[in-house]
């Protein structure tokens, strides 16, 4: 397998034990504290599946993205990361709007243990969201000169991990009620 | 990409004494850098270990260089000793420095594969350091809550009284995992892709294997505790209950991440002491390791066992007890493979022709006193028995058993081994095996007092034993101190490994190429490698890295570069 | 082999120390016999003017049964061992034997608060005896013990027992046991707790039918700790 790819599946195995571990002990609790479903409720379906549906375009961005990079096109390549940054974006703004919403009704991290894991699991989610940005910012950049088209596809597979983290905590945190 | 990194490296020379020493991304000065830290960390655990065994031998006295030593300051002491030495000292020592050194040697490249991550993750490392020992000097005092730090105690301030180095202590502890995790990376990567024509994966050297299935287990435990760490900084610091029964959180959740991960680390630290050993071994008794296959099957049957026996730390712990039964199976049986290994490499030894160098007196102590501590551990894995033994100085005696010989025994192997190669001189042969006799014994004799003392009921991490009758009598406080002076002993005498190291750098005779005769890569360039490794000509290989003693050939070993 | 350290006091302790005189046979065999081969491979092997080692993999076919054979005698060892095991725990911590007398165990930072049932022998009337860091037990009754803590995770130890148990703030967790000698022994906290957990020492006393007798009748009259625990 090439280095560069190696390298990027390694860094998105350590992730999935992390989040994975972090997961299963969100799932153990729920499983045994019947009254979560009830604070779940509270979670903003529509804002939660507003932001999957922008997660998801921008990975679509994201392969789009690739392809150009692969024919050798990096300009274009760099518009779409720049399109799945935007996404990312938006994504946080929305979920900035969500926490302020929801902290100011009252339900903050020490509020009780479904919130905890609420914020923490969004929360560790949104930093990979920002340091994959800022990192596909980088990448965007050195593609518009023609620079290090490989990278496209890695940053890539790192956006689809997170992406594919949000699948499962959409379901977790927002419809599980 | 090697030659034209090789090119590229003809080009640049005159380096600033920063670029060189303090921010290089040559592997090898990570390596020493690893090293050094490493090294500097294992005095700062032998300190506290010397601070706390006086308190049990003396009670009460003003120990010297450290003074009185409270109660609060006892479990501080005790709980720092066991993080250094896991963390600071044995992944460091074993890992990043052994690693970084030997792997792109060992496989004829120039380098390892990502240098800036590289430099990355010491910087990391060597920041986790500062916050460790930091956490010595805020209000409050560090943590001392043991280094297993079970939550509610490491959880709240006013359980632990150490409201500061709680949290000082798990950032670090998080820093360091991240820096390994990214170390990984290169090792992984460089192993896998990085190799000179010809070698193909049996043609790897075995302490190339250890240490990479060894960062493949790391990444895949820590990622749990990681989440659990999290989640404890969070109770800590945020008010949140992920812990607290109070809040609806539970106490053992903690526990299950951090064994989850925490049974995994002692193989994570085993393997490379294994295969530090085993280079050694085959060295010195000029003979390939018996079974070369089967012990790397077994140390991947190892890896992949030793992530269904966790709960054995946790027996008695309130988990189901049910649990407990399956636990027991499948911990007797991860003998099994450690077993297998052992044998295969005292069978290394059959019909060989053995040289007792430094090097190999320590590759053989290790597998003299790993059996100890690996036979002690069938008291423990078994769950009735454990009842019994569980906190005790017996599981204490078990694990410095098999503690030490990974990260000293091993560790003086691999760096008496490779010393001519790192520094291209020769230690002295003489305080070499001064400095082994004087490690060896006191360690023998400091432990098995210990396991009498745990057979007897005495727990650990009380930090004075007169307060309980049964176990203030003047025999049992006999051994206290006998173990003591024997540590004192002990500690003396790396005195003389110090001096060894220090001085022969300067006035050692000079190593040359390969003053082992050994038939693997890094014996090929001069001694210390030059920035790029090979001199711009990287080997080819045309056999595996053992074939010592061929019949029909004049000399006894067979470089793996020659073409034949 | 214990027992000359530490007396084996309760119906199970002799049963864990059988077992542990078992594995102790098992790997002191195998751990005899490995150092011993080790030691003489290391003299018999060591390097000799004109003499060279064999070269020798394993794969050669009189070498095979080395490679699978010593660990397959490791196995059946293991699996003799785990039979033996299973069968001791679950008898302690599994199937408990219906309990003569129930007390209560708390432990906090830094003592234990134990709560017997008075001469009415039922736990939570009002005649219950509360001790701190002394614990009134009678021999020959089965006990069970109901465990918990106020704070951090502790672990009630009683080694003369072989009893270890630990205690989870949140939960209660019952065992048993059963004393078969009287005397007065250690208590220790097996579970770093703090500050104060090398403090955290109390005794029990384990008397005969009589004693336990008279000791409920002097602690009843004047007893005004029963309000104490909620």
């Amino acid at each position: 397998m090439a280095t560069g790819q190696l390298a990027v599946w390694w860094v998105v195995a350590s992730e999935i034990v992390i989040f994975g571990g972090l997961l299963a002990a969100y799932i153990e609790y729920r499983m045994s504290h019947v009254e979560w479903a009830g604070y779940a409720a509270h979670t903003n379906v529509w804002a939660g599946g507003f932001n999957t549906f922008v997660l998801l375009t921008s990975s679509l961005a994201a392969v789009l993205a690739h392809q150009a990079a692969e024919s050798g096109n990096g300009r274009k390549a760099a518009k779409l990361l720049g399109l799945t940054i935007v996404g990312a974006l938006v994504f946080l703004t929305v979920k900035a709007f969500e926490w302020t919403a929801e902290i100011q009704a009252g339900y903050t991290i020490s509020s009780n243990g479904f919130w905890a894991f609420y914020y923490t699991a969004a929360g560790i989610h949104a930093a990979h969201v920002i340091a994959g940005a800022i990192i596909m910012g980088f990448v965007a950049r050195d593609a518009l000169a023609g620079r290090e088209l490989h990278r496209v596809e890695l940053i890539g597979i790192y956006w689809h991990f997170v992406d594919i983290v949000w699948i499962f905590l959409f379901p977790l945190l927002y419809i599980a009620k | 990409m090697s030659e034209a990194t090789a090119a590229a490296h003809e080009d640049h020379h005159e380096m600033s004494f920063w670029a060189k020493y303090i921010f290089s991304t040559d592997h090898k000065m990570i390596a020493k850098q690893y090293l050094f830290t490493g090294l500097a960390m294992a005095l700062v655990g032998g300190f506290f270990a010397y601070c706390f065994r006086m308190q049990l031998a003396f009670p009460g006295m003003d120990v010297p260089l450290y003074g009185i030593v409270s109660a609060g300051e006892y479990n501080a002491l005790v709980t720092n000793h066991g993080t250094i030495m896991i963390f600071w000292v044995a992944m460091p020592v074993l890992i990043a420095a052994f690693g970084n050194f030997l792997i792109p040697l060992m496989l004829g490249c120039d380098d390892m594969v990502f240098p800036r991550v590289n430099r990355l993750s010491f910087q990391l490392f060597f920041l986790s350091t500062i916050v460790l020992l930091a956490a010595f000097f805020v209000p409050g005092g560090a943590f001392g809550g043991a280094w297993t730090a079970y939550p509610p105690l490491s959880a709240k301030a006013e359980y632990s009284l150490t409201p500061i180095g709680s949290s000082m202590w798990l950032v670090a502890v998080a820093l360091e995992f991240v820096a390994f995790l990214l170390g990984g990376i290169n090792f992984i990567t460089t192993t896998m892709n990085a190799r000179a024509q010809g070698m193909k994966a049996f043609d790897i050297p075995v302490v190339v294997w250890m240490i990479v299935m060894a960062s493949i287990i790391f990444m895949l435990s820590v990622g749990p505790l990681v989440a659990g760490a999290i989640m404890l900084l969070f109770d800590q610091l945020l008010g949140t209950g992920f812990y607290d029964p109070g809040r609806g959180g539970d106490p053992v959740l903690w526990q299950h991440m951090f064994w989850f991960f925490g049974h995994p680390e002692v193989y994570v630290v085993l393997l490379p002491a294994l295969g530090i050993t085993l280079e050694v071994m085959s060295v010195f008794a000029r003979k390939k390791p018996f079974g070369l296959r089967i012990i790397i099957y077994s140390a991947m049957g190892v890896g992949v066992l030793s992530f269904v026996v966790w709960a054995h730390h946790q027996f008695i712990s309130g988990i189901d007890p049910r649990m407990a039964n399956i636990f027991t199976i499948t911990t007797l049986l991860i003998s099994v493979p450690v077993a297998e290994m052992i044998f295969l490499f005292m069978a290394t030894l059959y019909r060989g022709s053995i040289t007792l160098s430094t090097p190999m007196l320590w590759a053989l102590a290790f597998v003299a006193e790993f059996m100890i501590g690996g036979v002690t551990g069938i008291y423990l894995g078994d769950n009735a028995s454990d009842i019994y033994f569980h906190d005790s100085y017996f599981v204490l005696a078990h694990f410095h058993y098999t503690f030490f010989p990974i990260s000293i025994i091993a560790v003086f192997a691999g760096l008496t081994f490779w010393y001519p190669k790192m520094f291209g001189k020769m230690m002295n042969e003489t305080l070499g095996k001064i400095h082994f006799w004087g490690t060896v014994i006191p360690f023998n004799l400091i432990f098995i007092p210990l396991f009498v003392l745990g057979i007897g009921g005495q727990h650990r991490r009380i930090f004075n034993y007169q307060h309980f009758t049964d176990l203030s009598s003047a025999s049992f406080q006999d051994l206290r101190v006998f173990a003591t002076i024997a540590m004192l002993v002990l500690l003396g005498f790396q005195f003389v490994f110090i001096y060894n190291y220090l001085v022969s750098m300067k006035k050692g005779p000079a190593a040359g190429k390969n003053p082992w005769r050994s038939n693997t890569l890094e014996w090929t360039t001069e001694s210390p490698p030059p920035h790029g490794n090979f001199g711009g000509v990287f080997p080819t290989v045309y056999r595996g890295p053992y074939e010592y003693s061929v019949p029909d050939r004049e000399s006894d070993y067979w470089p793996q570069d020659l073409p034949d | 082999m214990i027992e000359s350290l530490i007396p084996a006091l309760s119906s199970y302790a002799r049963q864990i120390d059988f077992l542990i005189t078992e594995v102790t046979v098992i790997v002191g065999v195998w751990l005899v016999a490995a150092e011993a081969l080790f030691f003489y491979f290391i003299f018999k092997y060591r390097a000799r003017e004109g003499h060279r080692a064999d070269y020798i993999t394993g794969d050669e076919p009189r070498m095979r049964k080395w490679l699978i054979g010593p660990v397959l005698v490791v196995f059946v060892c293991d699996i003799f061992l785990i039979v033996g095991a299973l069968k001791t725990w679950s008898h302690i911590k599994i199937e408990l034997p219906p309990p003569a007398v129930v007390i209560k165990v708390i432990g906090q930072q830094w003592a234990w608060t134990f709560i017997h049932p008075g001469a009415d022998g039922r736990l939570d009337t009002a005649d219950d005896i509360v001790t701190v860091d002394e614990l009134h037990v009678e021999v020959d009754k089965v006990y069970h013990f109901q465990l918990e803590s106020r704070d951090v995770v502790h672990s009630f130890s009683v080694p003369v027992f072989r009893l270890k148990q630990d205690a989870i703030p949140g939960r209660t967790i019952t065992g048993w046991f059963k004393a078969i000698g009287t005397g007065s022994y250690d208590i220790q906290c097996a579970e770093i707790c703090g500050l104060g957990h090398g403090v955290m020492a109390a005794r029990i006393v384990i008397g005969s039918a009589e004693q336990h007798a008279a000791w409920i009748d002097a602690s009843s009259a004047g007893n005004t700790l029963t309000a104490m625990y909620e």
